[in-house]
């Protein structure tokens, strides 16, 4: 199946600077894709131009094979919610729902079916005579996602639609977003911060940090399988140990004499041996162990208890800190440990070692690599 | 909140240059003519009518004058309405709705009836000045109500009303976590006040400060009647013309407008750092008000309250008094001998004596509609286009006719439209009754535009937005989202605005005819004629109009 919304090559400046550089995204019909990044790096621009609310410098929108750049929004036929809703204060439930609707000529009773088909669609059936100023906060979410389904448009974008709601109120709100999405089955973009979110609402998730879209895939391939360095601290936790690439393709740690562990390359890390690179490794990756070979002795610097898992800090000796995931029972803080990957456990990926990396490494005053 | 605006409504360029110029037209030709003339005009270019003014010492005294008594009116008006804005806002003590909305009853006297009342009430023959002079047993006045003193009191007395209104808007909206913030960072109440409030009532404070800048500036009723030797530009201008010096009237006008333009830029910049009012974030809820807590402390507040209540009230009990008072019938006594209602009969029997009243209603309705358009739409087309040179073009020409005063403006309106010559944009206006309608407009056009800027910035971009992702074109946008959220400010500028309109003197005098005269125009002519009583029914009709405009509409976020 062709992909229904096609972004190409979008460039995007304020002024002198520049938010989003050569941003290139497919996303299928009835896919849920979710922009995630931290502030700055353009996933809310690159909704809005979308949206059409902002016109690229350069690139291409295309959807179900129309070129859309040029078009104003009103003409695209998008729904979006936005982040602080954007009710329409002055009109009740009712009028803010149907207000798609009336360039459509449906008629008084057909306008009443499709906002009470709406409103069911949100869970929040005969709400159309209250005032916006009357509902909570997770129900003006509901209302404002009704209001943008109602027209039936071709491409939802959701901006941040969960950060206003309290942490309680998020998780069931998340679910029932997903429900109704999945009901209308209807392509969506959705941007947030929060990877747990777009984990858990997109099909695909699009990571993207200063304009430059990082890495587009599922959310398993993104975890297990980061293309950049900076995916593999943005999503999940992760801890990097600067090494050498050696002739097997293994990593020798630097700091320390004849720890050479294996991991799986990404791609800017080549195969030429002598490389310098970080092996970038996950707390459930490294385990504790009794063996002297192959390991990295540490102390344990702080034990997090986190219910269902325990995490544990452990300095180093080699001057690095790393995150180790173990039972509850496996150290207390203090505790002298030796540090090994976990058998089983996901391979480290290694990465070419940046300049910031390069940098410390001179200046050997350790630094966590922890995000 | 974001500061952006709603850039993709972007507007064609041709509706913002069309506006500018459409208000090029009328507000900058008739000034640009003005100028022409004050150069000698197209007939005898000269420097020498500037010469004049450069070189005469009471040239200088007089624009001296007239900036020192604005400066001055701004510092009474400031403060004596900031304190009672904040007595009203902050503080709760019986009495406090009703007396709270007398206080702005200033508002709804004209200028000239305003001027006229204080000379019935203070003049040297006026009630309180006998009253006082007969409980002290004085053998003269106590006071001559001359000179810049009684200037700046009549300007204080209608002017610390912008202050109040402003002002109370101002710190209704404000948030109360702000001062709990700087309470719980070990602020006292006074140092909060300095460091907080105040700071936050900039906009508000500098709107006021503005209005009553500009309306002092303007101002001619009171130094007319009350100044006497001490001349300040509005009065020498007519001076001039009396003395046939009409050259050097217009180059004393020119100097006039100049002082204007230069304090409006000054203010611009002050205002503008705060953002010209509107949205300063997430909207909190304002602090409750003070109970005063000691009986003391509300039983004073309570009898002050009423007597000023009485003192703010008094000029118009006087008016509707004379009202009340036939023709020929008060000389010297010191209380009118005769009272009856022979004057309101005869607006009843004689239909001519309400032609004037239609006439003011008509023109000043017809003038405030076209000001709330316009004002609209470059209020609309300044808001989106956020920077450039037509955002700024027209923020300019919004506000600038308040840097021309009314005579002036009138004068150069008859000029400007007197002859008709198409091709440079003259029409024959002046005769006809659409001279009056226009002249109001452009007055008012900074009380309508301004209102509606800083309501359009207040409104949340996102709102726009999402209309538009809706499917709203920039006309159902407008009519559906923006003007339904935009109404109170818009309304509060068109209150004012028709006010305004209602009671102008100095535009009309210069630019009516008989069959167009205004309300205005009506009690000149019966004062001239010495009928008193008739000119007071006039002035109660209009505190009536007036007061009925400001209740209806000019309450809400006045600016």
């Amino acid at each position: 199946m062709p992909p229904f919304l096609i972004l190409e090559g979008l460039d995007k400046s304020f002024g002198s600077q520049a938010v989003l550089r050569g941003l290139s995204l497919e996303v299928n019909a009835g896919e849920v894709l979710a922009l995630l990044g931290p502030s700055g790096s353009g996933k809310t621009t690159a909704l809005r131009l979308i949206a059409g609310f902002e016109t690229p410098d350069r690139g291409k929108i295309l959807v179900g094979g129309e070129d859309v750049t040029a078009l104003p929004p009103e003409k695209r036929h998008f729904g979006m919610v936005f982040q602080h809703y954007a009710l329409f204060p002055h009109l009740n439930v009712r009028e803010n729902v149907a207000f798609g609707l009336a360039g459509r000529k449906l008629g008084p009773a057909m306008t009443t079916r499709k906002v009470a088909d709406a409103l069911a669609l949100v869970e929040l059936p005969g709400y159309e005579t209250r005032r916006v100023g009357e509902i909570s906060g997770g129900q003006q979410q509901r209302i404002a996602l009704a209001r943008a389904l109602a027209p039936e448009p071709r491409v939802l974008l959701l901006d941040e639609p969960l950060s206003n709601l309290d942490p309680t109120l998020r998780e069931r709100t998340r679910r029932e977003l997903l429900r109704a999405v999945r009901r209308v089955g209807i392509t969506t973009v959705l941007v947030t911060h929060e990877q747990e979110e777009a984990f858990h609402l997109g099909n695909r998730v699009a990571v993207l940090h200063g304009g430059v879209l990082h890495q587009v895939a599922a959310p398993e391939e993104l975890y297990e399988r980061p293309a950049t360095r900076f995916v593999a601290g943005f999503v999940g936790r992760a801890s990097g140990l600067p090494g050498v690439l050696t002739a097997d393709g293994g990593v020798k740690i630097n700091g320390v004499d004849g720890v050479v562990w294996t991991g799986e390359p990404a791609s800017d890390a080549g195969s030429v041996p002598g490389t310098a690179v970080e092996l970038v490794v996950r707390p459930e990756s490294l385990a504790f162990t009794d063996a002297d070979r192959n390991s990295l002795a540490g102390r344990v610097a702080e034990r997090r208890y986190a219910g269902s898992s325990t995490f544990y800090a452990v300095e180093l000796a080699l001057g690095r800190e790393v995150e180790v995931l173990a039972p509850a029972d496996a150290a207390a803080e203090g505790d002298t440990v030796r540090v090994a990957p976990a058998p089983g456990g996901l391979p480290p990926r290694i990465f070419r070692a940046s300049p910031e990396v390069l940098q410390l490494e001179d200046n050997p005053a350790g630094s966590p690599h922890v995000p | 909140m974001t500061t952006r605006q709603a850039r993709f409504a972007g507007p064609l360029p041709y509706a913002a240059a069309l506006v500018c110029l459409l208000l090029a037209w009328l507000v900058c030709y008739p000034l640009l003519m003005t100028l022409l003339e004050a150069l000698g005009g197209p007939n005898a270019w000269t420097l020498g009518h500037l010469g004049d003014f450069i070189h005469r010492q009471d040239e200088w005294m007089a624009l001296w004058r007239s900036l020192w008594i604005s400066v001055a009116s701004v510092i009474l008006a400031g403060a004596i309405g900031v304190p009672l804005a904040f007595l009203f806002e902050r503080t709760e003590f019986p009495g406090r709705r009703f007396l709270g909305a007398v206080a702005a009853l200033p508002v709804a006297l004209p200028p000239l009836v305003g001027v006229i009342a204080f000379l019935f009430l203070y003049g040297e023959s006026g009630f309180v000045s006998r009253a006082v002079q007969g409980l002290l047993h004085l053998q003269d006045p106590p006071w001559h109500l001359a000179g810049p003193g009684a200037v700046l009191l009549v300007h204080a007395y209608s002017m610390y009303v912008y202050f109040y209104l402003f002002v109370r808007a101002g710190l209704a909206r404000q948030d109360v976590a702000l001062l709990e913030a700087a309470a719980s960072l070990g602020a006292s109440r006074l140092r909060t006040l300095f460091t907080v409030t105040l700071p936050l009532l900039r906009p508000s404070l500098g709107a006021a400060a503005l209005l009553t800048f500009m309306t002092s500036l303007a101002s001619f009723s009171a130094p007319y009647l009350f100044g006497g030797g001490f001349r300040v530009m509005t009065t020498q201008i007519v001076a001039s013309k009396l003395n046939g010096e009409l050259g050097l009237a217009q180059v004393e006008t020119v100097m006039l407008a100049v002082l204007a333009i230069l304090a409006l830029a000054a203010m611009r910049r002050v205002e503008g750092s705060a953002g010209a009012g509107g949205a300063t974030g997430v909207r909190g809820i304002a602090p409750a008000r003070r109970r005063l807590a000691s009986p003391v402390a509300r039983g004073t507040a309570f009898v002050l309250g009423w007597v000023m209540a009485a003192v703010l009230l008094l000029p118009h009990a006087v008016l509707a008094l004379i009202s009340f008072v036939p023709p020929f019938t008060w000389t010297t006594e010191t209380i009118p001998p005769v009272l009856d209602g022979r004057n309101w009969a005869a607006l009843v029997t004689k239909p001519e004596h309400l032609r004037p009243v239609v006439n003011s209603l008509w023109m000043a309705a017809a003038a405030t509609l076209a000001a709330v358009v316009l004002g609209l739409a470059a209020a609309r087309l300044a808001a989106v286009r956020r920077r450039g040179f037509l955002a700024s073009a027209l923020e300019w020409l919004i506000a600038l006719p308040w840097a021309v005063p009314g005579t002036v403006f009138a004068l150069a309106l008859a000029t400007a439209f007197g002859v008709s010559q198409p091709w440079l944009g003259r029409f024959v206006l002046i005769g006809t009754p659409w001279i009056l309608p226009l002249a109001y407009l452009v007055r008012n056009l900074p009380l309508t535009g301004r209102g509606a800027l800083a309501g359009l910035r207040g409104i949340d971009p996102a709102l726009e937005e999402a209309a538009a992702s809706l499917g709203a074109d920039r006309w159902r946008r407008l009519g559906r989202i923006v003007l339904p959220l935009l109404r109170p400010a818009l309304a509060a500028g068109a209150g004012l605005a028709f006010i305004t309109a209602l009671g102008d003197f100095v535009t009309s005098i210069v630019l009516y005819t008989y069959d167009t005269r205004p309300i205005s125009i009506e009690i000149l002519a019966s004062l001239r004629l010495q009928d008193l009583g008739m000119a007071a029914v006039y002035g109660v009709l209009l505190m009536t109009a007036s007061t009925a405009a400001f209740l209806l509409w000019g309450r809400g976020e006045a600016r």
